[in-house]
């Protein structure tokens, strides 16, 4: 009976402990197929020229120039936004109706489709707002898409602050608005930093919102600022959609989409770890305060 | 020292004659409160963004789209599965082919990802040592940051293939392909948020169960995993949520064959793969562009109703454990 039972426990491990196993493998499979492929055609030069031949040679950097000033408006219109909200959600707000249905809000607005995103982006911005395909349209789409992660990212900052460093503040006759600035603020802005970069990393990497909001298949010249603002443009997720499915020379230019995709994964990666770095040593500050 | 720079600057005051000062000090007070209710106003204004958004889009959608459902008949809409906006004779606008593929690949990303999930979670929550779970969170953490178009990509060089060579079929890109690359993404929302549930299951329940004489594994499927439910059940369904909104991945790989599916076998074209596919074409306005923007209101209730229901389950869920 209890060999029986411990036989029933042990194939019951097992198969967890398989699973996870398999998790871990699925991630080892894709970043192995992409970086061993990928590596090939990495160069200095794949990094900094245009593509030439009708797309079938040369290197992707329109399409990093492209993906950084769509980041540079999602930053400028996200980051902000985010933190004053949960500045707001943490700090002032009492519990009621109100927050309830600003907090619901929030959690529906993560679960919105992307390409939802997308078709409003390209309405609002694009046709009504009249900004064109461009990057502004894109960054701004890309905003509200990233906005409930920064939301709760920064919200989640603000909570691991102790309530007694507000209190401290307020007992010495500090306002409101002043206690924030001096004894939470200070504490907190690393970890919100930390959840708006990987807010970041994820919408770097998506491409359903900005399919119709600007994209283009080519970027004969990259303007400078702040034209670049108004301009459609390259952008290494596009890039990649294009290079896999919309070029007729699908053979030829594979070892370029592997080469955009691993470009993509290194530049995802590396916001994630300095996210985890930024993360790290906040904690062992904190720690010390 | 503080109470010298105190004394000091409150000093002069009580010395000075006194009805100017204190006016002074007086519209100082208001100001300062003034200030602070403006901040105040300030962030509040902020916290409602996220309410105009999200009733910004419910509301561009159903305006954008409205025409098109009355010109359509929501008969025709919903009950076709003839999709044709483009055809020079008679065009026709049924929704149903897509509707069908899009639960389909969803659902046959669950039969992957629901077993595999909750196992894995359960691992991580009972039974991996505190250093094997630093190690695997991290990695789940990765897997879910990988672009959906970079599983997309997977798609078409590797599981597709793959999945031509397994069952014959002239290419894999099929609800097959979808299926598993959507599994993929689904995994780490349900991972996560399960392994949550379950570490949040009192420690009372375990210890009661083994003091009674089961072991780790009956406590596990028999009491811990019983009393995550609720949790698992939510976690199930957000992952689901994620695989109804993906896009890329479904474009690029379930080979968008606007034909209603009779097999997992059959190339499937879902409701966000239309969208991408179609919006680019379409002139502003046109009975075509508004009925994309029907798809995408019908896509926004389905996640909407999706999210809602496991956000409830996860409230309750939160106040019994605690």
């Amino acid at each position: 009976m209890k060999l029986k039972r411990n036989i029933s426990q042990f194939v019951g491990f097992t198969i967890l402990r398989l699973a996870a196993v398999f998790v871990i493998l699925v991630l080892v499979f894709i970043i192995y197929d992409i970086a061993s492929k990928g590596a090939k055609v990495i160069s200095w030069e794949f990094i900094t020229q245009k593509p030439t031949k009708g797309m079938t040679a040369g290197g992707i950097w329109p399409a990093i120039v492209g993906t950084f000033w769509v980041s540079l408006v999602t930053i400028i219109f996200a980051v902000p936004t985010g933190m004053f909200t949960a500045i707001y959600l943490n700090e002032y707000a009492t519990q009621g109706k109100i927050i309830r249905i600003i907090r619901l809000a929030i959690r529906n607005l993560s679960g919105v489709p992307s390409i939802v995103y997308g078709l409003f982006g390209f309405a609002l911005f694009v046709l009504m707002m009249n900004l064109g395909l461009s990057v502004l349209s894109a960054g701004l789409t890309l905003g509200l898409l990233t906005l409930p992660w920064t939301i709760t990212a920064s919200e989640e900052a603000l909570k691991t602050v102790p309530m007694s460093y507000r209190e401290g503040a307020l007992a010495l006759g500090a306002t409101k608005w002043q206690t924030i600035r001096t004894n939470v603020l200070p504490y907190a802005i690393p970890g919100m930093l930390t959840g708006t970069i990987l807010g970041l990393a994820r919408a770097a990497g998506e491409t359903a919102p900005i399919l119709f909001t600007g994209a283009a298949f080519f970027w004969p010249a990259l303007p400078s600022f702040p034209k670049v603002l108004v301009s459609q443009f390259m952008a290494l997720p596009y890039h990649l959609f294009i290079m896999s499915t919309q070029h007729h020379e699908i053979a030829k230019v594979r070892p370029i989409a592997y080469g955009t995709a691993l470009v993509l994964i290194v530049l995802v990666l590396a916001m994630n770890i300095l996210a985890v770095v930024i993360r790290y040593r906040f904690r062992k500050k904190y720690k010390r305060a | 020292m503080m109470a010298e720079r105190i004394s000091q600057k409150t000093m002069p005051i009580l010395n000075e004659p006194k009805a100017e000062p204190q006016t002074k000090v007086a519209s100082k007070v208001l100001w300062r409160r003034f200030k602070e209710q403006a901040i105040h106003y300030f962030f509040f204004m902020n916290g409602l963004i996220a309410v105009i958004i999200l009733v910004g889009i419910f509301s561009l959608l159903f305006t954008q789209g409205f025409p098109a459902l009355k010109a359509v008949g929501l008969g025709d809409f919903f009950l076709s599965d003839h999709w044709d906006p483009t055809s020079p004779e008679k065009e026709s606008y049924g929704i149903l082919a897509m509707v069908v593929s899009t639960l389909m690949v969803t659902f046959g990303a669950l039969v992957i990802a629901v077993p595999v999930g909750i196992a894995c979670a359960a691992y991580l929550a009972d039974v991996a040592s505190p250093r094997v779970r630093e190690i695997v969170k991290p990695v789940i953490e990765i897997l879910a940051g990988i672009p959906s178009v970079v599983v997309g990509f997977l798609g078409i060089v590797v599981t597709g293939p793959f999945i031509a060579k397994v069952f014959g079929t002239a290419n894999g890109l099929n609800a097959v392909n979808g299926s598993i690359l959507l599994a993929v993404m689904a995994l780490p929302t349900i991972i996560s948020i399960s392994e949550d549930a379950i570490v949040a299951v009192p420690q009372e329940f375990k210890s009661a169960s083994l003091a009674l004489g089961a072991n780790k594994w009956q406590t596990l499927t028999r009491v811990t995993l019983p009393a995550a439910m609720s949790g698992i059940i939510a976690a199930v369904m957000l992952g689901m949520g994620r695989a109804i909104g993906e896009t890329m991945t479904v474009l690029m790989a379930c080979g968008n064959a606007p034909a209603l599916p009779h097999s997992f076998l059959d190339p499937v074209r879902t409701m966000t793969a239309t969208i991408a596919i179609e919006l680019g074409e379409t002139v502003q306005g046109s009975l075509h562009y508004q009925s994309l923007f029907v798809i995408g209101f019908v896509l926004f209730l389905m996640t909407f109703l999706v999210n809602l229901v496991s956000d409830l389950v996860l409230h309750k869920y939160q106040r019994v454990a605690r």
